[in-house]
């Protein structure tokens, strides 16, 4: 019905702003790990439930701006990245929330105890795991600028410094990931052996979003590489 | 003779009906892609796009539509061999108008992007090559048109691209964006005045009666892209910046490419102008030069300046009554162009499209845009392009031409049957 002149038609959507869009959904459910843990470590588990399930409408929310975006890349699509790097970069970000409603899940699941030291260990570490995801944020916050100025040498220079704040982050989330280990080794005999064994996939989960985060910073890498 | 002499004015009243109608249509159709680019990109508003369309299209139609009108009008069909029957060029012509122009019609209502160029020459080559005969086209015109086709996206694409490179290479790249687009937007201003100046001086203005000598047409070419920069740099540095981070520089580099626009935009109406009201008057002028001279195929003489008035206004008209629907459509639906690539796009069509015109060959003005579109998106400059449409729009002109020559064949037969031969 639309009798919209096939010239403008040659300009398709832009995907960037979606795909900023869905980083900043993704990280803002990160952001409620470190408040999450206050609660399950006090054992508050009716303050850990209400933000378990904010969490899980968040992680919806992402896969159906994933699914859209998705919807909307065709392959005749033309654009200065290539279209599986862009589809990566995604699928990155996405592992965020699924990864944070999995620690959110499991806690919750089995009313995971954090006892003592582990418990402040545990604070320092959640907060610097998700502060590398949103430094992967503000990084991707610069995505659209690269496009607007046709991937200029000055924006790329922006987001190489970036991305290398993002790495040193997530080195620093691996080093708080790594003292807690050792804690959980030390206090090991005192624990249930099977919450043990949950506690360090807890712990390699919290881990995987930095990880995470630093790969969202690798696929931009890519992009600006060509 | 007789047909002539006898139907002389009626026919001639019916061809200046079906010009202005087809000017009509390339100022409500034709223009919209035109100024789309710089709608779309937000440097001007609807309205602007509307005023600066209707000033420079005519200006452009007037002032240096004379060359592309003259090969519409006796570059195509040789007139020599219809010394016997001026009434085949006369029925031949009028077919070719109307004939284009409901093909056009047909065409948009469908949503198709048909060039009114293409249109219009595979209607005189239809009606020529088989209502008249084959050797009465002239081949080697029709093939340098028909290459000036393939050639004219190329090249405003290769010029887009370098544009986009420059513009990133000496602007976005250094250390101040905002303070170098500043010093290098004026040369961008220079380069698109000389174009449109030279065009005008070295091959428009005759009509007028100002003849000027290539020497002359150049220095006074360097003058106005002189005095059209100096306004430039006038307006530009009304543009002040009022926060020095670096998060919003990039907006105040956009509002100098703004600026550049401005000036862009009228040199796309300007140059569109200038190449396509021939395809509303060419025909026109060739009925006009016959009947005036009481059924002669004068081949020397010259346009009446009447012609070009009617075309300018035709393309005015339509502007002004549908014109602003389709640019509003276009405009809005452009969203991915900043400034800076838009001006690439823009200029790059500019300087082809006035090429173009110099040489005498009809382009179309929107192959010429989508060219340059693609040009910057090879050059890393916009987010996303539907490939798929550029291949739709491309077919569509090969389809125009047997399209708009079967209709002109028709109509052809049907005058001749109406008026009479002989």
């Amino acid at each position: 019905m639309s009798r919209r002149p096939l010239f403008s038609q040659i300009f398709a959507r832009s995907p960037i702003a979606p795909i900023q869009e869905h980083m900043k959904v993704a990280c803002s459910a990160a952001i409620k790990l470190p408040e999450f843990f206050v609660a399950v470590i006090k054992s508050d588990w009716e303050s850990a439930n209400a933000i378990g399930d904010e969490i899980s409408s968040i992680e919806g929310e992402a896969d159906d701006i994933k699914r859209k975006i998705r919807a909307n890349l065709p392959r005749s699509l033309f654009m200065p990245v290539s279209r599986s790097d862009l589809l990566d970069l995604l699928k990155s970000q996405d592992k965020i929330p699924n990864r944070t409603k999995d620690i959110a899940g499991l806690c919750r699941g089995r009313k995971m105890k954090f006892p003592g030291e582990l418990g402040n260990l545990m604070h320092d570490f959640v907060a610097s795991s998700v502060r590398a995801a949103t430094m992967a944020m503000q990084t991707l916050d610069e995505l659209d600028e690269l496009f607007e100025t046709g991937f200029g040498g000055r924006e790329i220079d922006l987001i190489s410094d970036l991305i290398s704040k993002l790495n040193e982050a997530e080195h620093e989330a691996d080093e708080k990931q790594h003292e807690v280990q050792m804690l959980l080794y030390k206090m090991e005999s005192e624990i249930n052996p099977v919450d043990v064994i949950f506690l360090y996939r807890i712990i390699d989960w919290i881990g995987d979003i930095a990880d995470n985060a630093q790969a969202v910073g690798n696929r931009m890498l890519n992009l600006i590489a060509k | 003779m007789g047909v002539i002499e006898d139907h002389g004015s009626v026919l001639l009243l019916l061809t200046i009906l079906f010009g202005f109608f087809m000017a009509w249509g390339v100022g409500a159709n034709d223009v919209a892609n035109a100024m789309g680019t710089s709608v779309g990109s937000k440097a001007i508003t609807i309205k602007q796009a509307i005023v600066i369309a209707m000033i420079f299209e005519f200006a452009g139609a007037y002032l240096a539509g004379g060359e592309v009108t003259a090969t519409i009008r006796k570059g195509i069909i040789d007139p020599e061999l219809l010394g016997q029957t001026p009434e085949l060029l006369v029925y031949g012509m009028m077919a070719a108008l109307l004939a284009a122009g409901i093909w056009l019609l047909a065409a948009s209502s469908m949503g198709w992007p048909v060039s009114t160029t293409h249109s219009i020459v595979g209607s005189i080559v239809g009606f020529a090559s088989v209502g008249i005969s084959v050797d009465a086209v002239n081949w080697i015109k029709v093939g340098e048109i028909a290459a000036s086709w393939v050639v004219s996206p190329i090249m405003s694409g290769s010029l887009a691209f370098l544009l986009y490179l420059s513009v990133r290479k000496f602007i976005f790249s250094t250390a101040d964006p905002f303070v170098s687009a500043k010093r290098v937007v004026p040369v961008y201003m220079f380069m698109m005045g000389l174009v449109v100046t030279m065009l005008t001086f070295v091959k428009g203005l005759k009509h007028i009666g100002l003849d000027l000598s290539m020497q002359e047409a150049l220095l006074y070419s360097l003058g106005v892209a002189l005095l059209i920069t100096l306004v430039g740099i006038v307006s530009l540095s009304r543009i002040t910046r009022v926060s020095d981070s670096s998060q919003h520089n990039l907006v105040y580099v956009e509002k100098v490419f703004s600026v550049l626009m401005l000036f862009t935009a009228c040199s796309m109406a300007f140059a569109h102008g200038s190449n396509d009201v021939a395809n509303a008057i060419g025909p026109l002028a060739a009925v006009n030069g016959i009947i005036e001279s009481g059924g002669f195929v004068a081949q020397t003489s010259t346009m009446p300046i009447w012609i070009l008035l009617l075309g300018g206004g035709g393309i005015v008209a339509g502007l002004a009554m549908y014109g602003h629907k389709v640019i509003r459509t276009v405009g809005t639906n452009i969203t991915e162009l900043t400034p800076s690539s838009g001006f690439a796009v823009v200029l790059a069509a500019v300087t082809t499209v006035a090429i173009s015109s110099g040489y005498s060959l009809p382009v179309s003005t929107t192959h010429t845009l989508v060219g340059g579109v693609l040009g910057v998106g090879l050059a890393r400059g916009i987010s996303a392009l539907n490939l798929r449409v550029v291949g739709t729009i491309f077919i569509s002109w090969i389809v125009t031409l047997p399209a708009g020559a079967i209709l002109a064949i028709v109509f052809f037969y049907l005058f001749k049957w109406i008026f009479g031969s002989g």
